[in-house]
């Protein structure tokens, strides 16, 4: 088994918060994993990504080469599209639709999606809308993890766990929004899949 | 014991600890901020047993770094590569004057520039200095090689050179622990001249330092860090430096590779093993990340030996990180490639946060400057260096800590007048003080504007030296009373503030103006914190 994806997004939106829930699932597993961060400046509002490389044997290299990721999981519409040169010719992208404008010359959406729609296997949806339905707007990024999660080759229930222990500091309150979150992401992909 | 989840800089911190350290400095810097704060959020440092301490700059950490080896415990010293270039006085001295208790400088380098001003190779600083290098090729490996590094400091009585890269910096993976030793108690020197540079003392200790070169290569030929992978095809052999040997294997299925391969973690070079892969193998390709420093050493001036491929003949690119790609293209590999790029995806520069009182700092001196034009704000390293960026095109220089204040009164001296420089708090007293003492001494016509976030924000919000102290430290150096001006960095002050600030620039000798706000980051992180604690106390009771 071996998973290499890029997450993807704008300093600040929580895509390590995704990394680290996979992780942690892929930990409890036996999995090797490694997994490139961006910190420093671009964090301030700038365009970020993580490799996260998941396998049953060991990984060589923290960097996906190009061209092999299994898969995009981006919390941000024209970030989804940076990295297309990384993603494998088969490979999936799960994406949020819900812009992040902070910059002047930002393309217009229906453009956007037209480019998303081209791609062979691709899931985009509004994950900050479904987050404020349930009542829970930051919950967006698990919106997105939960899309994600039946192309991941990790059980779902692992993934449930590792939000339970990541997310059980802040409370259970906490962590019910984030699995109703995971849920609810995860239902929409298998609908759009059948 | 179970393998904990670490970043490069993680795995080097709890190494330290595990290797019986006892104090740790540092000046942060991306990427080589997270080894110190890991310290310093640790049980050791909170209960007193490790002094965990940020240092005004990386000169005052490296110093206060050989103080504790003076007194035969084990230190750590941690910085960004070009804060290596403010230690290096301490540094390269710290080399002749040897240490006692074990000593390793951690210097964090960043092929490609992800967040520094150029990429400089650390490892050319270790071999100027003349001391050993390490150089760890995974987490594992940087959290052995500090338990390794102090060992060999302790047994040469010499500070070893750590250089780490970005992507190890950065990136996570599985590290076994080791079982933790106790610190050194003190111990002072066995003579108490070793320390004591004068020009007598300094020879003998130097030659003390030539002499120890052969017992360095000694330990890099029989070091657990150098290995050589014989493999069947002669026709070319492989020198890995680093991180370069995973990108390497990246690129054969099932980690086979048909060549042999040298692997190196530790410098000096081992001799032996170079000599065996040049012997044995028809030409050599060496991939290392940073400058060509072991292609320069192989090749040699008169280049008359056998083809020998890397960054000086193109084979790879002569600057930037190295990945998968590169290597696969350089071995004549397929060279794999997703889809294009759609044209319309823009960039997105990083950009001031919401609220960041920068914001109004900027748009207010790019107005009180509008009489006056374009081109005369020097700049510092920070975040305010994003005033570079539109909306602001507020900024013309940055080089490097401190600069900005130094570089307005060279260009005042010319007579460009008025000269503007601005500088963030923990960068005044990283490195602006002295430029302040200068220009007051020479009574340069020079504005300097102090933004004061109280904090280091760029790296995360450290403490800063600088907190409380500002004023005080601008009037200790000279500056007039009258010409320290505070500023509140809000629109709604807006009218005073632009008259502050056309005044003193219009003022023909040293001003200070200094905005103060803090960090929007550390104000917001503060409240969570204070919230986060509020739900402990109440399901507490």
């Amino acid at each position: 088994m071996k998973k290499d994806i890029i997450l993807a997004g704008v300093g600040g939106q929580g895509i390590l918060s995704i990394a680290a829930i996979i992780g942690t699932a892929a930990l409890s597993k036996g999995l090797y994993l490694k997994q490139a961060e961006v910190h420093g400046m671009s964090q301030r509002g700038g365009d970020v990504q993580s490799n996260l490389r998941i396998s049953d044997r060991e990984i060589a290299s923290d960097l996906i080469p190009m061209g092999k990721a299994d898969m995009i999981i981006s919390v941000e519409p024209m970030e989804s599209l940076r990295y297309l040169p990384m993603l494998s010719t088969d490979g999936w992208l799960v994406t949020n639709t819900k812009p992040f404008v902070n910059i002047k010359n930002y393309p217009e959406m229906d453009k956007l999606m037209t480019e998303i729609e081209k791609l062979p296997k691709q899931i985009a949806i509004d994950a900050d809308e479904i987050a404020r339905q349930l009542g829970s707007p930051k919950s967006a990024n698990m919106v997105i993890l939960g899309a994600a999660s039946p192309f991941l080759d990790i059980e779902y229930g692992l993934l449930q766990d590792a939000i339970r222990g990541i997310f059980l500091k802040k409370g259970e309150d906490v962590v019910k929004v984030n699995l109703d979150a995971l849920e609810a992401g995860r239902k929409l992909a298998l609908n759009r899949l059948n | 014991m179970q393998k904990l989840l670490l970043l490069g800089d993680e795995a080097i911190a709890q190494g330290a600890l595990d290797a019986g350290l006892s104090g740790i400095y540092a000046y942060p810097g991306t990427p080589s901020t997270e080894i110190t704060e890991y310290v310093m959020k640790s049980k050791e440092a909170k209960t007193g047993k490790v002094v965990a301490s940020w240092g005004a700059n990386e000169k005052t950490a490296m110093e206060a770094g050989l103080g504790m080896s003076y007194a035969g415990k084990r230190a750590m010293v941690c910085m960004k590569h070009v804060g290596l270039n403010v230690a290096a006085d301490a540094f390269v001295n710290s080399a002749i004057t040897g240490a006692n208790g074990g000593l390793i400088i951690v210097a964090a380098d960043d092929p490609s520039m992800h967040s520094s001003q150029n990429e400089q190779d650390s490892r050319f600083y270790g071999k100027f200095a003349l001391i050993p290098i390490l150089e760890p090729g995974n987490q594992q490996e940087a959290y052995d090689m500090v338990h390794f590094g102090f060992d060999l400091s302790e047994k040469f009585r010499i500070p070893v050179l750590m250089r780490i890269t970005t992507r190890l910096a950065h990136s996570r993976s599985g590290v076994a622990r080791k079982e933790p030793r106790p610190q050194n108690k003190i111990r002072l020197p066995e003579n108490l001249k070793q320390f004591i540079l004068l020009p007598a003392n300094a020879r003998k200790q130097y030659k003390s330092l030539l002499n120890s070169q052969a017992g360095y290569i000694l330990e890099s030929e029989k070091s657990p860090f150098n290995i050589m992978i014989d493999n069947a095809n002669h026709k070319m052999g492989i020198i890995c430096c680093g991180l370069a040997y995973n990108y390497l294997m990246e690129n054969f299925e099932n980690h086979h590779i048909p060549y042999p391969v040298l692997r190196i973690g530790q410098y000096p070079l081992p001799e032996k093993q170079i000599r065996e892969i040049y012997d044995n193998c028809d030409s050599l390709l060496i991939l290392e990340d940073g400058y060509p420093l072991v292609e320069e050493l192989i090749r040699g001036f008169m280049n008359n030996g056998k083809p020998i491929k890397g960054r000086l003949d193109g084979t790879i690119p002569r600057d930037g990180e190295l990945n998968p790609n590169i290597i696969a293209r350089a071995l004549g590999l397929e060279d794999t490639y997703g889809r294009d790029i759609p044209a319309i995806v823009t960039g997105r520069p990083p950009s001031l946060c919401k609220g960041c009182p920068h914001i109004y700092s900027y748009n207010a001196l790019n107005e009180a400057l509008l009489s006056v034009g374009k081109g005369r704000v020097f700049s510092d390293i920070g975040c305010y260096t994003l005033g570079a960026l539109e909306p602001f095109d507020a900024i013309n220089s940055c080089v490097d800590m401190g600069a900005s204040i130094t570089m307005a009164k060279g260009a005042a001296d010319a007579g460009l007048v008025p000269a503007i420089a601005v500088i963030g708090d923990s960068t005044f007293t990283h490195s602006g003080m002295t430029g302040l003492l200068d220009a007051v001494v020479a009574k340069s016509p020079i504005t300097v504007m102090i933004l004061d976030n109280a904090t280091t924000a760029m790296t995360g919000g450290q403490n800063s030296a600088a907190l409380g102290k500002i004023e005080d430290i601008c009037e200790a150096l000279g500056v007039a009373k009258d010409h320290i001006r505070i500023l509140n960095p809000l629109q709604k002050y807006h009218e005073e503030n632009l008259a502050v600030m056309k005044e003193e620039i219009a003022f023909e000798g040293v001003s200070v103006i200094i905005p103060r706000r803090e960090c929007i980051q550390t104000v917001t992180r503060r409240m969570r914190e204070n919230k986060k604690q509020q739900l402990t106390e109440k399901s507490e009771a």
